[in-house]
């Protein structure tokens, strides 16, 4: 895979832009606009950080009705736009280019209503988050899906790219967990689909738009499902002295009727790095590791942890640690949850996010490793084994072009590795730009061009978040 | 009635729909026939039967996946996951009950339709648990949607626009299904006596408690019984439940007195709820289901005043089922009530006569229905499909 490519400019576009900006002085004040370069420079990536468009203007509207300002200004002005949360997609998802005003959410940060009755919370798109949990945690209840990235990340960039988390095994992803949202369509008009009230009638609209990353719209306001805190949660350690054994007591887990609220599995080089970085007691000396988390009051949490003991027993493992105190659960999810931020410190590296059937994960697992060593290039693997999305980081110098080259072809190749597995290109980071080009491995023509006519009835000329997800063709520049 | 185009494979499915396609014919898809009575009346037309296209494709236990053919009967893949102590998470409602007709409802039909029982507040409706679709669109061109795996982010979500649609975009021809264990055990807490909105307080209270409520439901005074009942649900292994039930009953113990129900009791007492079984008599009843936030339950119910002839509340209050008699102006009460309860209500069943008269569906705001037409005709330009099951000219 060469470098990701972008599609050619539209200069007309470029030729308007101060007109264009002028324009948006008007509907916007000025703490709401930027036009300048060195602030427009600030939108210019995402968590893709190896690419970098300025964009050229950046909306940063209060509400709804702004929002459906810009949109009419912009399609009246036949301008692109890229809708933002808070940037941090790792396919490049909110990556801009110079004819298009990215209209950042961020400003749309109010919790709304919070409903425990109907346990529901209605929040703007520029929630974080971990805000929702937080604002709600005190009276039991949460919000289940939770990326690695949930302290910035917003609920907007979560329905673009219906993000998972580490314990959707249990509760579902974002699409599972969203009730209703508002979308300013392209032309700026207000379209409200779902609510408190669940399961309406009529095309599904709310599932369409869950995961179409910012193409079909852009999401406004959501309304996201509460669900009532457990009693109480508790981490269990298992190491391993092969993938194999505990690829098979993951499934073993399942077979036996128990589904924990995470199993996350980290192989030696990643619980290196967590260890190093967060010294949350991770065994050094073992080829694989998982976390399981089981929740419950204590006696259920026991009697549960005894199940998945004699199982774990029965493949094999070689330590295991229970936690024993809130702080030590902390800690141990610390360690997985920095593992990208203690990779990063490590070396540069690109995440990928394919998913097998369960079943082929030690399979996946060994190719992976192949595929890395043939490239020269180190892997961490650590991702959620309960339902197969695997994040293999693939270590690389960023400043070495070369290097660049082979981690992205690596990265390719590990992708059509799940696609031939009987899995997908992402669980739960989305397509964005980077794996675009990768898109008719898994879809035909005939059902990729279904998907754009779907997506043209929301967009009819392309202009919202334009040159993701699909393969760019004629288009590059 | 005439006799129906039998398809056995996919590849037939295809054929049928170009043929019809080519001779301007609509095509009426059906599966075990079973919900003829569900959507706007059937138009006439040519006839095109998935029951013959049928069979398990794949079943991974240790994945908690199925994928099956269109016309595979719920039952048999019931029976067949059963084997591993496994389920339908989602609860699909089985169709006999209410519409008294047909065979053995099928896994398109379930799809199509997207029915889920008691469990849907904790465990996601039928689309929730549907991870891919094959079908056939308008075009006659076989199109995979989702795949077999828990988490996918590939592209448009096509999986759930088809989940509920009805089979107006495509004929389904095969679904992959996520399935849950079966629980070792079950217990039902019963209080008797309950009027609605203290019934509906009980039932947030429990879902809001940590105890993994797994249903909530209040069946009125009627079938043998001489007073009210608020049913809630706890499943999951033996020793869990137990101590569960006892801290559960300890929350709501205030409601009244509490009896509990376990075992096959408790699991028929739930498929009642599921299938609406309690509702179902007299049959010269139309019958509603209607979904609100539980808060606006009880009050909905309270303003349609004499028209409902009877009710009942399923998901904690969230889906309600209301008779009425069948008349225009019962139903046009039912819309009012419904829009100033900000829910949406489905004529479930009536004569062909009444579902032609009014809307069957919530009728969507005139920007939903723009984009449902476009999206119609994204999938089938030239409406081949069901066309006008859901609303006309769609």
């Amino acid at each position: 895979m060469s470098q990701i490519a972008f599609p050619r400019l539209d200069e007309t576009i470029l030729a308007r832009r101060d007109a264009i900006h002028k324009r948006l002085a008007a509907i916007l004040p000025p703490a709401c606009l930027i036009t300048d370069e060195s602030g427009r420079r600030a939108f210019e990536t995402d968590a893709l950080t190896a690419y970098r468009r300025v964009p050229l203007a950046v909306a940063l509207p209060r509400s709804t009705e702004e929002v459906a300002r810009v949109m009419r200004l912009c399609h009246d002005e036949r301008v692109n736009v890229v809708p933002r949360g808070a940037g941090t997609s790792l396919s490049g998802g909110a990556i801009p280019q110079e004819d298009a005003v990215v209209v950042a959410l961020t400003k749309m940060s109010r919790i709304l209503e919070v409903n425990l009755a109907d346990r529901y919370a209605r929040v703007e798109a520029g929630v974080t988050n971990l805000a929702i949990s937080e604002a709600v945690g005190a009276d039991g209840f949460f919000y289940a899906p939770d990326p690695s990235s949930q302290l910035a990340c917003t609920i907007g960039g979560n329905i673009a790219m219906n993000s998972g988390g580490a314990h959707c095994l249990k509760y579902g992803v974002t699409t599972n967990n969203l009730l209703g949202a508002r979308l300013v369509t392209f032309d700026g008009e207000i379209l409200d689909i779902g609510g408190a009230a669940m399961d309406a009638a009529g095309y599904d609209l709310l599932g369409l738009v869950c995961g179409s990353e910012g193409q079909l719209g852009i999401v406004t306001e959501a309304t996201v499902r509460l669900i009532p805190s457990a009693e109480g949660a508790r981490p269990v350690l298992f190491g391993f002295d092969s993938v194999e054994d505990a690829s098979q007591c993951v499934a073993a887990i399942i077979a036996a009727g128990i589904v924990p609220v995470a199993m996350e599995y980290l192989d030696k080089p990643a619980i290196h790095i967590c260890e190093n970085f967060a010294h949350a007691g991770y065994p050094l000396d073992v080829e694989a590791m998982l976390i399981i988390e089981v929740d419950g009051a204590d006696a259920e949490m026991r009697a549960m942890l005894a199940r998945i003991g004699a199982i774990a027993k029965a493949h094999n493992v070689r330590t295991a640690r229970e936690s024993m105190s809130a702080m030590e659960s902390a800690q141990i999810w610390k360690g997985r949850k920095s593992a990208f931020g203690a990779t990063g410190r490590v070396a540069d590296y690109i995440c990928m996010d394919g998913t097998v059937p369960t079943g082929r994960l030690p399979e996946a697992l060994k190719r992976t490793g192949e595929i890395c060593a043939a490239f020269g290039l180190r892997v961490a693997n650590v991702f959620h084994a309960g339902d197969g999305n695997m994040h293999p980081l693939i270590l690389y110098n960023v400043n070495d072009a070369e290097e660049r080259a082979k981690a992205e072809a690596a990265g390719a190749a590990i992708l059509e590795m799940c696609v031939d597995l009987g899995g997908c290109l992402t669980g739960e980071h989305g397509v964005g730009i980077e794996k675009r080009e990768l898109m008719p491995r898994q879809f035909t023509e005939v059902e990729l061009a279904q998907q754009k006519r779907v997506r043209a009835v929301f967009d009819p000329d392309g202009r919202l978040n334009p040159a993701k997800v699909f393969p760019l063709g004629e288009r590059a520049a | 009635m005439s006799e129906a185009l039998a398809v056995e494979r996919e590849s037939d499915v295809v054929e049928a729909v170009r043929a019809a396609r080519l001779e301007g014919v609509k095509l009426e898809i059906v599966g075990g026939g079973t919900r003829a009575g569900l959507g706007r009346p059937r138009m006439g037309g040519r006839r095109l039967s998935s029951v013959a296209m049928s069979g398990i494709v794949f079943y991974a236990p240790a994945e908690m996946t199925l994928c099956a053919k269109a016309g595979t009967r719920i039952e048999a893949i019931e029976a067949a996951i059963a084997e591993h102590d496994q389920m339908l998470p989602f609860e699909p409602m089985r169709p006999r009950p209410l519409w008294d007709c047909g065979d053995e409802p099928t896994l398109g039909g379930m799809v199509a339709t997207n029915l889920a029982g008691p469990r849907r507040p904790t465990a996601g409706a039928v689309r929730d648990g549907v991870l891919g679709l094959r079908l056939v669109n308008g075009l006659a061109e076989t199109i995979r949607c989702g795949g077999r795996v828990m988490k996918n982010v590939t592209g448009l979500d096509l999986t759930k626009l088809n989940c509920g649609a009805y089979g107006t975009l495509g004929v389904l021809t095969e679904a992959t299904i996520k399935l849950a264990p079966k629980p070792e055990a079950e217990a039902t807490l019963v209080i008797p006596e309950l009027g609605d909105a203290k019934a509906v307080e009980a039932m947030t209270r429990a879902l809001g408690s940590p105890f993994g409520v797994s249903g909530a439901a209040w069946l009125a005074s009627g079938m043998g019984r001489e007073f009210s009942r608020t049913l809630m649900r706890l499943e999951g292994f033996a020793d869990s439940v137990d101590y569960r039930a006892g801290r559960l009953a300890s929350l709501i113990g205030e409601f009244g007195e509490i009896a509990a129900l376990t075992g096959e009791e408790s699991a028929a007492l739930w498929r009642s709820v599921r299938d609406a079984e309690f509702i179902a008599e007299p049959r010269d009843r139309a019958i509603w289901r209607v979904s609100v936030a539980p808060s606006r339950a009880a009050p909905f119910v309270a303003g349609l005043g004499e028209t409902a002839l009877a009710h009942a509340y399923d998901w904690g209050g969230g889906l309600v089922w209301v008779a009425t008699a069948c008349s225009e102006p019962a139903a046009a009460a039912i819309r009012r009530a419904v829009s100033s309860a900000s829910g949406h209500a489905t004529l479930m069943r009536a004569p062909d006569a009444l579902r032609t008269a009014v809307e069957v569906f919530e009728p969507p705001s005139a920007l939903a229905l723009r984009l449902s037409r476009r999206l119609k005709q994204s999938f089938d330009p030239d409406g081949v499909l069901n066309f006008g099951r859901m609303y006309a000219g769609v």
